[in-house]
């Protein structure tokens, strides 16, 4: 296992994670289905897949955020060996921001259009922390701007009143209001033009080095996970495609989706490269297809792939792919 | 990194602007109603100036004086002798000395023309009833406001539970009933069965001892109107109140909220609630028109001196300088409200005049 | 807003069926339809007959030969009331049509147009907006002769402000449609789009909208015709309770001349609006869900931890 290599015990650590939507009377959609997963201190892991891949729902179950229709029907997820999904509501909501923060996709949205964005962000404060002297929360509110390169004076303004970019840096200071252990960052610049995306992703990358932050980042862009991620997890159609470091993903990935989403992102050092895209859609989750969820669109099918899901192979000790051609260079199935 | 700072400085004039705006529309609005109201009832048969000058309520020298008073010897209005029946007149008279400026001019010193049935200037009668109607209205909406929205966020919260359902299916029978029947009821049983009083705003030949008997007999009368309008408008602000809760409550910034461990009491007070009253203000400003008509219906029931009631008498009286007043004093105070609460708006909502 | 993937008419049906608000509002809307054309075989005496009345005839309580007891002039209150039905849906049918089709074309005029003409129709609608409905309405109705044709014309031409605005802001949003767009860069005509893309979309909208506003004019109806401006040769149920309050109901005791006809515009106003809520839920399915609805995003056999074999292991299908 990949973590098996570092000694120190997981900071976060997700397994066999299932969860449904259900929608009565139709049968319950089958969201995710056994993800297992390792965070460490300071790690850096992307989460790549398709819109519909269960990325983001993913992310709402570690927080246990998920719409009324989301089951969590199995797993565990423990944050430094404590199991999250027995805590009371109560232990969740204290536990919230205050351990694990989330940077929103569409900061637009996800900012309160009729508050100011300093009250926002000392609302986060005053919640976990025991600050009452509103001298120094605004000093806290101040620091936080400042930290993601906001001017401190712009705190009494509302989002409307910023731009996409700063928009999106206020969600960032607003997550690292109570210095949690891990953020998660929801497609932290989709919506964004190229020149701020980049900019978002180098103060992500300044600020983890600066405060030792895990981070999990979920994106369906394979450049941004190259420029911050340690390791990548890739998901299709709800389960676990590959997982493994991000060199191993750019230079030896082993499943055909992975391979797939590689040809489909352009690679800067080769400028004349042709980009493929992926044929076909993502599964829809109320309707699997037997078997393989990739197969539809896998370019390597052998009768196999269409009589049952492939396990997840180890390729090496830190390399994990779900496809029956990783069979062969593995041991055998990997747990 | 990069400080991207745009000036936003421009702010405070585009609310300023968004100010004028509204108030120079109200302005205008009260124009557009002033002109109605005066073709109104030159180009419909019953005109009030000229009706006058022959109804036999009115003595002699009170004719002659409407006469003058509405110059009703000058054609209507440049180009028009009369318009109901039509007859085209000299189009070179003076503006000014028509009976529509005459009209104005008039308004513009406060005449509205003297009742035919009490012989009293239009204007006195009606300046008493306006504070009847705005005690009832008062009454009626702040508790059909607060009962409605206290509702309307208790079925948002237990959306699609016995108490959503039971909220939604009162809010649609109070919504179909109409006002009046329901003030028949009301009286019907109130009078019957409480022994409370069966119309007006006081026991007539009663002297008071002291001002809080003065009150009780108020309230007494006041009980059941204001009942009655506090039913009907319930239902509706609940209703909205309800849905665009619900609405709010799906935005993502609530589930921010939620993510940030606020629990569900904080997260309805410092989030949804705001931005749930936007929608809430705009309804209850478009809703003035029906505000009004459920007084000019309840005060009828109730026998309430109020400008509704005024309408009513005015109808059944044929008395048409005080039916012309109550409609341009009611139409008025509509447009004001409704200024108000676009007023509230701006300063509710951040966003308003910029951009 | 009706979109494609809403499955056409028989969709919108479909959903509509299994909507219980709905079909109940169906349900009540049919059955007073079916009252008014039956009026005369359901009524126990004929209304226009002359009757010889003696003291004793008026506010006669419910008995066998009057179910419903007798009026002020001691006519018989169920004929009446079913006789009403017709005066009511005629009045309600009638100004609807006239209220929608203004409003369905200003706000498809506005919206579809937009420019100077969408300012000033727009304006005009704001300003008639503002202005109370009734008290205008009384006043035009008292200054002209009051008939049935009248307090019609009267709904309709004063009702259409709502409408207006709610086919303007439907017309805009289905000309942003990138179908609208296509059909107008390959060179289609505005009549052309009009008709073809934008109506379509538009109409069901519009038909949800005229059940709303029948019952508004029904409300409306009654009102004008309690505080006795209605047609004195028709009996409507506003009539019924202008006649039965102001001629001594209330110290009669008589109820029966005070109930039904307040119950028939109830019945009716509600059946149009549980319709309405019923066919805007068809046509606009959306899911009723948010953020704080009870947490039961933990089931409880969550915690059977997958026995650590290959294959239970596997993020298979289960």
């Amino acid at each position: 296992m990949p973590h098996a290599i570092l000694d120190r015990p997981p900071l976060l650590e997700v397994s066999h994670l299932d969860v449904d939507y259900v929608d009565p009377p139709h049968p319950p959609a089958a969201a995710l289905r056994g993800i297992t997963f390792t965070l460490q201190r300071g790690e850096a892991l992307g989460i790549v897949g398709e819109s519909g891949c269960g990325k983001s729902t993913l992310m709402l179950t570690l927080l246990r955020l998920l719409p009324a229709a989301g089951r969590i029907v199995a797993g565990s997820v423990r944050l430094d060996g404590v199991e999250l999904l027995d805590l009371d509501a109560r232990a969740m909501a204290a536990l919230r921001w205050k351990r694990i923060a989330m940077i929103f996709q569409g900061a637009m949205n996800a900012l309160n259009p009729v508050r100011t964005v300093g009250e926002q962000i000392a609302e986060a404060i005053r919640r976990h922390e025991d600050v009452t002297n509103r001298r120094a929360l605004d000093r806290r509110v101040s620091e936080l701007l400042d930290l993601v390169g906001i001017a401190a004076s712009r705190r009494e303004q509302y989002p409307f009143q910023y731009s996409g970019g700063m928009r999106q840096r206020a969600m960032i200071a607003m997550a690292l209001a109570c210095s949690p252990d891990i953020v998660i960052a929801d497609e932290p610049t989709t919506a964004l033009d190229v020149m701020i995306q980049a900019q978002i992703l180098q103060l992500l990358a300044d600020l983890r080095r600066q405060l030792q932050l895990s981070i999990l980042l979920v994106t369906h862009d394979l450049g941004i996970v190259a420029e911050l991620c340690d390791r990548v997890l890739v998901m299709y159609g709800g389960v676990m495609a590959e997982y493994a470091d991000a060199d191993t993903i750019y230079n030896g990935a082993a499943h055909p989706y992975t391979q797939a989403l590689l040809q489909a992102f352009p690679d800067p050092t080769q400028p004349a490269q042709k980009l493929a895209a992926i044929p076909g859609a993502p599964p829809r989750l109320t309707d699997l297809p037997p078997g393989c969820r990739f197969t539809p669109r896998c370019p390597h099918v052998f009768a196999r792939c269409h009589t049952a899901q492939p396990p997840l192979y180890a390729v090496t000790p830190a390399h994990q792919a779900s496809c029956f051609r990783a069979e062969t260079t593995s041991g055998g199935a990997h747990a | 990194m990069i400080l991207c700072i745009r000036v936003d400085e421009s702010q405070l004039v585009h609310r300023s602007v968004y100010l004028a705006n509204k108030i120079a529309w109200a302005a205008f609005t009260i124009l557009f109603v002033i002109v109605l109201n005066f073709f109104l009832f030159r180009i419909l048969p019953g005109d009030p100036a000229r009706a006058g000058v022959r109804d036999p309520r009115l003595t002699a020298e009170a004719q002659a004086a409407i006469r003058t008073r509405f110059g009703l010897d000058k054609p209507v209005i440049n180009c028009f002798t009369s318009l109901n029946p039509l007859e085209p007149g000299d189009c070179a008279v003076n503006p000014l000395d028509t009976q529509f400026f005459i009209y104005a001019g008039n308004l513009l010193r406060g005449e509205f023309g003297i009742s035919y049935h009490t012989n009293r200037p239009v204007v006195e009668v009606l300046g008493e009833r306006l504070w009847n109607t705005l005690l009832l209205i008062g009454a009626g909406q702040i508790l059909a406001i607060v009962l409605g929205m206290a509702l309307g966020i208790l079925a948002a919260w237990k959306a699609r539970t016995p108490v959503d359902y039971g909220a939604l299916g009162f809010s649609l029978l109070a919504w179909s009933l109409p006002t009046f029947w329901l003030g028949i009821i009301l009286l019907f049983w109130g009078s019957t069965y409480l022994g409370l009083p069966v119309g007006g705003k006081s026991t007539p030949g009663i002297n008071y001892a002291n001002t809080w008997e003065e009150l009780v007999d108020l309230a007494r009368h006041l009980f059941l109107p204001s009942l009655t309008y506090t039913i009907v408008f319930l239902g509706e602000y609940m209703l909205i109140m309800r849905s665009s809760l619900v609405d709010v409550l799906a935005e993502d910034y609530i589930l921010t909220a939620k993510a940030k461990g606020l629990n569900h009491f904080q997260i309805l007070k410092d989030h949804a609630l705001k931005n749930a009253m936007l929608p809430m203000v705009t309804i209850i400003a478009l809703n003035l028109g029906f505000t009004v008509a459920g007084a000019v219906q309840i005060e009828s029931v109730f026998s309430w001196p109020g400008l509704g009631g005024a309408i009513y008498e005015a109808v059944n009286r044929r008395d048409y300088p005080m039916l012309q007043g109550a409609f341009l004093l009611l139409a008025v105070s509509v447009i004001v409200a409704n200024l108000i609460a676009e007023l509230l708006y701006g300063y509710l909502d951040p966003r308003v005049g910029v951009e | 807003m009706m979109e494609q993937a809403t499955g056409g008419y028989r969709g919108v049906w479909r959903r509509l069926r299994r909507n219980p608000m709905g079909m109940i509002g169906l349900a009540m809307l049919v059955t007073a339809i079916g009252v008014a054309l039956l009026a005369p075989w359901l009524s126990p005496y004929d209304p226009n007959a002359i009757i010889r009345v003696t003291i004793l005839d008026i506010y006669q309580s419910p008995s066998p030969a009057h179910w419903l007891g007798t009026d002020d002039a001691g006519r018989d209150v169920l004929t009446n009331f079913l006789y009403g039905a017709r005066v009511s849906l005629t009045v309600g049918f009638f100004a609807s049509f006239i209220a929608v089709s203004i409003g369905g074309l200003l706000g498809l005029s506005a919206g579809f147009l937009g420019g100077r003409t969408e300012g000033v129709l727009m304006r005009f609608t704001d300003i008639m907006l503002v202005i109370p409905d009734l008290p205008l309405a009384v006043v035009i109705v008292a200054l002209t002769k009051p008939s049935l044709t009248n307090i019609i014309l009267v709904i309709g031409l004063l009702g259409w402000t709502g409408t207006a605005r709610l086919v303007r802001a439907q017309t805009m949003s289905v000309k942003q449609r990138k179908f609208v767009l296509r059909a107008r860069a390959v060179g289609a005509g505005n009549r052309y789009i009009m008709h073809r893309h934008i109506f379509p979309l538009v109409l069901p909208l519009m038909v949800v909208n005229t059940v709303l506003v029948i019952s508004l004019a029904i409300l409306n109806e009654s009102t004008l015709s309690f505080l006795g401006l209605g047609d004195p040769a028709t009996l409507s149920w506003g009539q019924m309770l202008n006649y039965a309050f102001t001629r001594g109901a209330m110290s009669a005791g008589a109820w029966w001349a005070l109930i039904p006809p307040g119950f028939g515009i109830v019945w009716v106003v509600l059946a149009c609006t549980l319709l309405g809520q019923g066919l805007e839920q068809a046509l606009n399915p959306r899911l009723l869900t948010h953020h704080l609805a009870a947490d039961r995003t933990l089931t409880s056999h969550r915690r059977l931890q997958p026995a650590p074999t290959s294959e239970g292991a596997t993020p298979g299908n289960r």
